[in-house]
């Protein structure tokens, strides 16, 4: 599905990935933890094709393809699917025309009709409720005044809509309390197949308790520094990001 | 240099009607002696050119189009709201077209042409006709009066309410192509009365270049209410320099909504004066410009009594080398305490090359009111932008929805259906045409 090898990647001219390998096969969860600063959120946003994030080295196949020579909607169209730390306000668009215009865009790479509006929106409206949102929220601008947690659920429902085959979620779980997080997890879970793989990027042990990972890896200053399951979380927890300074 | 001022007293138009011939005698002495050129050193002008005006002769009158055939078919595609939800009146060339339009009015309506009025209609139009307009002293309201052959004179009558709006459809064709397009609507809502305008002004050649000044008046007495669209869709080429000018008298409301796409010159002077205690006007306008396109909304808002609400809320998209000039004044007469008058002018920049020039003037002689205005201008936001190309939107399409999502806030304030529709249909069309062009913008 993903395979990165050695990738080097900076931010204003900063490096801040130095030479990362990664390796992602069809149906496989990945867990990425690490402290801040550590290179986290840049490779979401690099694997993404964010505007300021140069690749300096290094490769990126996806689905076999190259992905740096990529655009951005390109990446997306081939199923590649990044929910935002912080999502964008767009005020004035409806989520509805979002998604609509975003679901028409991938059916028309895949050669298929634009889905009708009735269908369409019946589908809308059972991801919202499956999110636990109100679906009076598809008429409301995008993130326009939405809590940090409603923005959450709101990038999940894209999720559901385009139904990618590789999900990165950005620190997702951030910010949202118990039973939200229960609320994400569930559609995380339900996504889950041997075909789609999807990458958590997080700070805490607690997400994983909810979607079991396959592995995990710890990131510390720009590169991937040990892989394990699930229980290299829980030594995390216990131990904090020191331990693998020290380690190392 | 073309002298279009004197090449028009030179051309008089055949003597029509009695009356019509007294308003060309005394628009002739009004224009003696002046120049294009001396309204363009004045301040009304300084951001846009009237270049245009001199280049070329467009200094006779255009003629009507004998092909009401290709019109008709023209009408039934694209112009303006669904005919049959509406009572239409159809110019051709700036001339009434019988054929294309609904001649009977509906009940508590009279459609009289000026050409045709007499008795108390002639009475009522030569009180009101130009007493709106002439405060404002504009040449180009002295040179509509000059090429008008003839207008109509539309009127609601006491506490009538329409059941449909009266759309008024403004076109020119080809057989205008250098001439001047005049024409001139008067609308009077008696007290009480309640009606709905949709004026769409269009063209149906895209190379199509004359020369059309229109006046609209609209006259509201006491206690009228009056929905008023203006809709400018003229093609690229197209030179218009037109006004709308409104008197509000006690409790008179007026909802307007302006819509352009830009040609090659395009000038709006609005001016809303608040004549009766308890009026309210509310204006909403969005002008949305690409390639080498000029438009100049030039809007006065007048209070001149107390207790009178007004708001204002302009938007533009301006793009490729274009050119938007916006000038809104609010003007508070000594007296008219207890004003409430808000304006906004907000503009997004879409090319690096295209420019926008926005004023907000505030003038106030009273010490008991409310005012508030403000103006910027913005450029697309490129987080915003990849967010959408994240979702497989391309960046053409992410464009095309921010755009429009700038200027969707004003499609809210539409209280009608039918009218939301037809103008978001006429914002899609245009953004997705405007960026699915290779380059455009880059």
């Amino acid at each position: 599905m993903l395979t990165i090898k050695n990738l080097q990647a900076n931010v204003e001219g900063k490096p801040i990935l130095k030479g990362l390998d990664l390796e992602i096969k069809p149906g496989e969860v990945h867990a990425i933890m690490g402290p801040n600063g550590s290179g986290k959120s840049t490779l979401g946003h690099v694997l993404a094709g964010r505007p300021g994030y140069e690749i300096t080295g290094g490769s990126i196949f996806f689905k076999g393809e190259n992905l740096i020579e990529m655009e951005t909607e390109q990446r997306a169209r081939n199923g590649l699917f990044l929910a935002f730390q912080y999502p964008v306000e767009i005020p004035g668009v409806s989520n509805m025309e979002f998604l609509k215009a975003s679901v028409d865009a991938l059916q028309e790479h895949k050669g298929e009709q634009p889905m009708d509006s009735v269908s369409f929106l019946r589908q809308a409206r059972e991801m919202y409720k499956q999110v636990d949102l109100d679906p009076g929220f598809l008429k409301r601008g995008v993130n326009e005044g939405f809590s940090g947690g409603e923005k959450k659920r709101n990038e999940l429902i894209q999720m559901l809509m385009l139904q990618p085959a590789l999900a990165i979620l950005d620190e997702t779980d951030s910010g949202l309390d118990i039973d939200a997080l229960q609320v994400v997890a569930e559609a995380v879970n339900s996504l889950r197949s041997c075909e789609r793989s999807i990458v958590m990027i997080t700070h805490y042990q607690r997400l994983l308790d909810y979607i079991k990972p396959d592995f995990v890896h710890v990131l510390s200053d720009g590169k991937i520094v040990r892989s394990g399951d699930k229980s290299l979380a829980l030594e995390l927890e216990e131990k904090g990001y020191g331990w693998i300074s020290e380690v190392e | 240099m073309f002298d279009y001022i004197g090449h028009t007293l030179q051309n008089p138009l055949p003597v029509t009607s009695g009356w019509l011939e007294s308003l060309h005698q005394k628009a002739r002495l009004g224009a003696l002696g002046r120049k294009v050129s001396d309204e363009s050193a004045t301040e009304s002008w300084k951001y846009s050119s009237l270049c245009a005006l001199e280049e070329n002769n467009y200094a006779t009158t255009a003629k009507p189009d004998p092909e009401p055939d290709l019109l008709d078919k023209t009408l039934s595609q694209t112009i303006g709201i669904d005919k049959s939800n509406a009572h239409n009146l159809v110019f051709v060339n700036g001339l009434f077209s019988a054929e294309l339009s609904d001649v009977e009015p509906p009940p508590g309506v009279e459609f009289v042409r000026f050409s045709h009025a007499e008795g108390q209609h002639l009475t009522s139009i030569n009180a009101s006709l130009g007493t709106m307009a002439d405060k404002h002293q504009s040449i180009f309201r002295v040179l509509n009066e000059l090429h008008l052959k003839d207008g109509m004179y539309i009127r609601v009558n006491k506490n009538v309410e329409l059941d449909k709006p009266i759309q008024i459809v403004w076109l020119t064709t080809r057989q205008a192509q250098s001439y001047t397009v005049s024409s001139r609507v008067l609308i009077e809502l008696e007290p009480g009365s309640k009606a709905q305008i949709f004026e769409t002004f269009t063209s149906d050649d895209a190379q199509q270049n004359s020369f059309t000044n229109n006046v609209t008046e609209l006259l509201l007495r006491e206690g009228a209410y009056l929905q008023h669209f203006r809709v400018h869709q003229e093609q690229e080429d197209a030179l218009h320099i037109g006004a709308v000018h409104a008197d509000l008298y006690e409790n008179a409301t007026l909802k307007s909504f302006h819509l352009a796409l830009g040609g090659a010159l395009k000038r709006v002077d609005v001016a809303v004066n608040l004549l009766g205690e308890g009026a309210d006007s509310e204006q909403f306008g969005a002008y949305l410009l690409c390639n080498d396109q000029h438009m100049d909304y030039h809007t006065s808002t007048e209070h001149f009594v107390p207790n009178c609400t007004s708001n204002e809320v302009f938007r533009g998209v301006v793009g490729g080398r274009s050119k938007a000039v916006f000038n809104g004044r609010i003007h508070i007469h000594p007296g008219a305490q207890k004003t409430l008058a808000r304006l906004s002018n907000k503009n997004l920049l879409t090319s690096d090359t295209a420019e926008v020039d926005t004023k907000p003037e505030l003038e106030i002689y009273a010490d008991d009111v409310q005012c508030a205005h403000g103006a910027t201008v913005a450029q697309l936001d490129e987080l915003a932008i990849h967010y959408l190309q994240t979702r497989g939107i391309s960046r053409a399409k992410a464009k095309a929805l921010l755009s429009y999502g700038f200027v969707a806030m004003l499609l809210e304030q539409v209280p009608e259906p039918v009218f939301a529709e037809h103008i978001t249909a006429i914002i899609n069309h245009y953004f997705q045409r405007h960026y699915s062009e290779e380059g455009c913008d880059e």
